[in-house]
């Protein structure tokens, strides 16, 4: 049984058409990447599979069950999300903010228990952000930051792991980091589907790959399978070559420099 | 725990402010005279003096300095704006519309009140039909239209304070603030709605902890932000315009009051919400006595005791938390 079926959806943002004829189903114990140009739908996408953004048309079922027919709460116990790093104005400790993943599991008028603790110690230990429980959110740097955010996701113990850009402003220790975790989650039980804007890294961390183009899915499978001149052409407009990563066994992409007329290749 | 040790501290200072409050007037009552009028018994004048003029006015200020930090915090949290207060939205432009008519209009006390309190709502509505798109409310819009519908009131109020000569002490005085026209009646009708809409509203604290760290991240926690924002901004605008209605445009209790608590007691909206309240209810209820006895026995308007203590006091906070003070 697949947890995730998306089933022929369309989105709009007023007049647009965002999202065309989006068709797919995936399993857990998947890392996936959303790769594609700017404003291709990437993030859309992913915010039609949480629920927080509405289809025109179409439908998505998590475990069978149309995502319409669950209220916000319960589809924050079955999806989390993580947002890209972002500064905040707020001055909660990295505790508090890992806590809030709990919300979804409270009643209205019900305190954190001793369970609920255990959970968040634990997604803390996980993500190696207990050693700066008690820090302000905003005296972390941008990796530290984004750990905790991954932490709060994981204290919803969710059985869908959504990341938007998650490894977008942080240096290479870092992105090493968060994505060798998220494959972790994967391999343990989860689906876990990313927006990640270096393909390179989709190719050496994820199972599959999207490659979307105007709001399509041009392509679904192994790094190895999509990632090809052509369809990276098609989707960014750029010719690239591919070369083979031999740690990873995954396709590599570098730029065609021979290709950019109008520059003297040395 | 600490934050029970700043809640008892919090909750003696309010028990000693209003002891003297009530103790201190025009006429000083010692102590055993408040006591003695409490169990039955004192002297006519006292019990007078107790029950009809100070008691009404001692338990408005504080419920009144209550409402206008919590709706303080609700806003500031709800708008994520540190320089948020309860009138941000124009809700004290609408109140102040409403007496000024009253006032030249020659209504009595309490349908003033009443006027204060309608045309307070009136313009909450308007702001909040203009950012509604669709299903959801753009907080900008509305901070921005609560700017540009408070300038355009506060033109039309000059014209008609020009245009009606003879009330503009009136209408001054009511626009400074002050509970000197304060009677049980006034308690009576006000008090329920302040007190009954925080306790709603602090069902949603929790959640407007998520909603501090971003709506759509809220969302995706589980929280229907739509709901919480909606609850909030008509309880907030409703507890603004019922203290506006009795107390006048008190400035800078509603700004200051949440930031000094949240600088005290931390961020989570389940603990701030009842301390702004009691800091609220204490700062408000010294800053009214002060304006009865500074220049006894005339009274200064309260807006100006809140305003020369609480700005000095706020700035020294600002200097000695610079780090801090940041966000909320």
């Amino acid at each position: 049984m697949s947890i995730l079926q998306v089933e022929n959806l369309h989105f709009s943002y007023g007049k647009s058409l965002v999202l065309k004829n989006i068709h797919f189903s995936l399993d857990k114990n998947k890392m996936v990447d959303i790769i594609g140009g700017n404003g291709c739908g990437k993030s859309t996408l992913l915010k039609n599979i949480s629920g927080y953004l509405k289809p025109d048309s179409g439908r998505i079922l998590i475990g069978n069950k149309d995502i319409r027919r669950f209220s916000t709460k319960e589809r924050a116990q079955f999806i989390a999300y993580v947002p890209q790093d972002m500064p905040y104005d707020f001055d909660f400790s990295s505790y508090d903010v890992v806590m809030m993943g709990r919300i979804p599991f409270l009643k209205r008028f019900e305190r954190e228990g001793k369970e609920d603790e255990m959970i968040v110690e634990e997604a803390m230990r996980i993500t190696n952000t207990w050693k700066f429980r008690d820090k302000n959110i905003n005296e972390l740097s941008g990796g530290e930051r984004q750990r905790v955010y991954i932490a709060r996701a994981l204290a919803q113990r969710p059985k869908i792991l959504l990341m938007d850009e998650p490894v977008s402003h942080l240096d290479i220790k870092y992105q090493i980091e968060i994505l060798s975790l998220a494959r972790e989650l994967a391999l343990k039980g989860m689906l876990v589907i990313a927006v990640l804007h270096d393909i390179n890294l989709a190719s050496q961390f994820c199972h599959d790959l999207f490659i979307m183009k105007e709001g399509r899915i041009m392509d679904y499978g192994p790094a190895i399978k999509v990632l090809k001149p052509n369809n990276i052409k098609s989707a960014f407009s750029v010719d690239v070559k591919l070369l083979h990563n031999p740690v990873t066994n995954s396709p590599y992409v570098v730029a065609d420099l021979e290709e950019r007329k109008g520059f003297d290749v040395i | 725990m600490k934050r029970s040790i700043y809640f008892v501290i919090a909750i003696l200072l309010l028990f000693l402010s209003l002891l003297i409050s009530i103790s201190v007037g025009a006429v000083n009552i010692p102590l055993q005279e408040i006591v003695a009028t409490f169990t039955g018994g004192g002297d006519e004048t006292h019990r007078t003096i107790i029950l009809n003029l100070r008691l009404p006015r001692v338990i408005s200020s504080a419920v009144v300095g209550m409402g206008l930090s919590v709706a303080g915090t609700f806003f500031q949290a709800l708008l994520r704006n540190p320089m948020a207060d309860p009138y941000v939205l124009g809700i004290s432009s609408g109140a102040a519309l409403g007496a000024t008519l009253a006032i030249i209009l020659g209504f009595g006390l309490i349908s003033l009140s009443f006027m204060a309190f309608v045309l307070a709502l009136v313009v909450v509505v308007f702001v909040y039909l203009v950012a509604k798109t669709g299903s959801r409310i753009s907080i900008n819009t509305m901070l921005l239209a609560g700017i540009a519908i408070s300038s355009l009131i506060s033109a039309i109020i000059s014209l008609l304070m020009l245009l009606n000569h003879d009330e503009l002490t009136k209408i001054y005085f009511w626009t400074m603030g002050g509970f000197n026209l304060t009677n049980w009646q006034k308690v009576i009708y006000s008090s329920p709605i302040i007190i009954i809409s925080t306790l709603i509203m602090y069902v949603f604290s929790r959640d407007l902890n998520a909603i501090l760290t971003g709506e759509e991240i809220a969302e995706h926690l589980g929280v229907n932000t739509e709901l919480v924002k909606r609850t909030i901004l008509i309880l907030a605008s409703l507890v603004t315009a019922t203290c506006v209605s009795i107390g006048g445009v008190i400035g800078f209790v509603g700004l200051i009051v949440p930031h000094i608590s949240r600088l005290i007691i931390g961020p989570d909206n389940r603990v701030l919400v009842p301390f702004s309240a009691l800091t609220g209810a204490i700062f408000l209820n010294l800053a009214d006595t002060l304006a009865r006895v500074i220049l006894r026995p005339a009274e200064i308007p309260i807006g100006i005791i809140t305003a020369a203590f609480g700005g000095p006091f706020f700035l020294y906070l600002l200097v000695k938390n610079k780090r801090k003070i940041k966000g909320m």
